[in-house]
């Protein structure tokens, strides 16, 4: 085996290993800037919004509304602070619900995400079926469920 | 304006590439070994080569059964250190088969154990189908580490190899309990603290800038320091009392997010480094050795040797199998760092360094995004318990710090080693696979008759 070989051989491993550690950062990549084609961000981000219909409602929710239990057709708008919901006198919506505990749940967002939290409550607040343990991220027209109301974030 | 949004994908063919990618390093580190050393491809290659290919499809088909959304960079990772390190480990069996025809091959043994490593992994991930019922199981696991941390130094199944009271025999088998315990050890501090972080975290005083926690709250780091101490006494193990205690002290941290537990931790290790370094020979050897290896070439002949071989290696290495790393003792274990510098150079090694890099921060990733505070702290002290490791090691190897005793995680030459780190890879990879479960379809309730407690009427 000349020393050429040996060396080309070398040389060619060492390529092989960064390139296996650039691949695997290569795969990292999306996590970290998001899936939907983060090599042409600009072009599709313009796009998305004007093109496609997408199934759940696009835009900003400004306000959370009751959509249904003795409190229906009542709203708060949003803003960057939490809202309470419950039966206390302190709650955004002072919900007139027998099965709402007096301080029930919280709406409160990050900025970009609004989120729903259960304060403890007796009763629960579901989503679909599921009832809520942690803090969950919920969109546009997610129905929420607190007693016998329902509560859902609208444009 | 919209933010790019993160949506759940499998990924499972960017970890097939990544995998076919990392045998296919294994592979060729183990030929270019047998170039390099006999001038011909090993003919066995094709038995190793073929075990690669095997543990590569195993673990493939495993997490594509049973965690689908498990992370795809992980694996084919430690697919790679561990092929890696297989080759080198055959490399310096080769070297000392040439001095001593005697020499029992190391190698074997060590795909021995890789294989027995994925059936670890395989049984994490089949029995834990969700972790956060670990957690129920929190003080068993606490138990369980402290039972395994005291088996060696029990008379009759407890060894002492090279000064170090860490061995049990089973038969003709050597096993590492500490490397069991660290998986325990890291389960039940998650599980702790995810119970007591707020008495740990809301209580205490300002003092200088820095929270201190309360002096009651002390008692389980005091705890933790004790039995870091204590191993550090009785089994003259400082790499595992270093990685205990850093494990706890850095999860505290997390689970509290309070500095002040840093500093106190920082404090305590000081101390109790100082005592040990003045209560025992061999902590003093191995910090004399730190400071300047060169006063006594006899007694200092392996850190010695071991920088001897990085700086043989230079930028770019002598290249697989031309380099003499089996002339430092223990290159196939302690020093596989050193050996692997001298042969890859500082461009080989940082590659290693680099993939070590990413396991540590795919774990931290899943702590991260990770929806439970079980799962958070104990994907991050998993995570971490690897970045102590190879900090230890390789800055023991390189005299960044003194050297101690840890196994260079997947690469160096260690059954129980290789076995629980396959473990830990099983656990992280069942953490992200619920982490990156897409949420349970939300639907508008048709009926609200499950979900009420109490009936009307």
């Amino acid at each position: 085996m000349s020393e050429l070989t040996l060396t080309l051989i070398k040389l060619g491993f060492l390529a092989v290993l960064w390139l296996f550690v650039l691949s695997a950062v290569s795969v990292i990549r999306s996590d970290i800037f998001g899936t939907k084609a983060p090599s042409t961000p600009r072009p599709a981000k313009q796009k998305a919004p004007s093109t496609k219909t997408r199934k759940a409602p696009r835009g900003v929710p400004t306000k959370l509304q009751v959509v249904s239990g003795p409190n229906t057709g009542q709203s708060v708008p949003l803003s960057d602070k939490p809202i309470l919901l419950g039966r206390g006198t302190d709650a955004a919506i002072r919900l007139d619900d027998d099965y709402v505990s007096t301080r029930h749940a919280r709406f409160a967002t990050n900025g970009e995400q609004w989120f729903v939290e259960d304060l403890g409550s007796t009763n629960g607040t579901y989503l679909g079926s599921q009832r809520i343990t942690t803090p969950i991220p919920i969109g546009l027209g997610i129905q929420v469920r607190l007693g016998k109301t329902i509560v859902e974030l609208q444009k | 304006m919209t933010t790019p949004v993160w949506v759940p994908r499998k990924r499972r063919g960017a970890e097939f590439f990544l995998t076919v990618l990392a045998v296919f390093i294994g592979i060729a580190a183990y030929a270019s070994v047998g170039l390099g050393v006999e001038g011909t491809i090993p003919a066995d290659t094709y038995k190793l080569g073929g075990a690669l290919v095997v543990v590569a499809i195993a673990t493939h088909l495993v997490v594509r059964r049973v965690a689908p959304y498990a992370d795809p960079v992980l694996l084919p990772l430690v697919i790679a250190l561990n092929g890696l390190g297989l080759a080198m480990i055959y490399r310096i069996d080769l070297g000392y088969e040439q001095v001593n025809p005697d020499w029992k091959a190391l190698a074997n043994s060590q795909l021995m154990w890789t294989g027995f490593g994925i059936v670890a992994f395989a049984i994490v991930l089949l029995l834990v189908r969700d972790h956060r019922r670990l957690q129920a199981l929190t003080y068993t696991f606490g138990f369980a580490a402290i039972l395994l941390l005291v088996l060696p130094l029990l008379p009759g199944i407890g060894r002492n190899i090279r000064g170090a009271r860490i061995w049990i025999g089973l038969g003709p088998f050597s096993f590492q309990p500490g490397e069991a315990a660290k998986i325990c050890l890291a389960i039940f501090f998650a599980g702790y603290l995810v119970v007591k972080r707020d008495a740990l975290a809301l209580a205490g005083r300002r003092f200088a800038g820095i929270d201190l926690p309360r002096g009651r709250d002390l008692g389980p780091i005091l705890a933790g320091w004790l039995i870091s101490v204590g191993i550090l006494i009785f089994q003259r193990d400082l790499g595992s009392s270093l990685l205990f205690f850093g494990l706890f002290v850095v999860l505290l941290y997390i689970a509290t997010e309070r500095p002040g537990w840093l500093v106190v931790g920082g404090l305590l290790f000081v101390a109790g480094a100082y005592m040990g370094y003045l209560a025992f020979a061999h902590v003093q050897v191995r910090v004399d050795a730190w400071l300047d290896p060169f006063s006594d070439p006899d007694k200092n002949f392996q850190v010695i040797n071991g920088l001897f071989g990085l700086a043989h290696g230079g930028i770019l290495g002598q290249g697989l199998g031309q380099g003499s790393p089996n002339l430092t003792p223990f290159g196939f274990s302690d020093f596989i760092a050193a050996s692997m510098g001298e042969e890859l150079g500082l461009t080989g090694l940082m590659a290693i360094l680099l993939i070590y890099g990413l396991i540590v921060e795919r774990g931290l990733r899943i702590a991260l995004t990770c929806r439970d505070a079980f799962g958070k702290l104990l994907a991050a002290g998993l995570a971490l318990s690897i970045a102590i490791q190879v900090f230890v090691v390789v800055g023991g190897v390189t005299r960044l710090i003194p050297l101690t005793g840890l196994t260079t995680p997947f690469l160096a030459q260690g059954g129980s080693s290789v076995v629980m780190n396959w473990a830990i890879i099983g656990l992280l990879l069942r953490i992200s696979d619920q982490t990156r479960r897409p949420a349970p379809e939300i639907s508008t309730f048709q009926s609200d008759e499950e979900t009420q407690v109490v009936k009307l009427s």
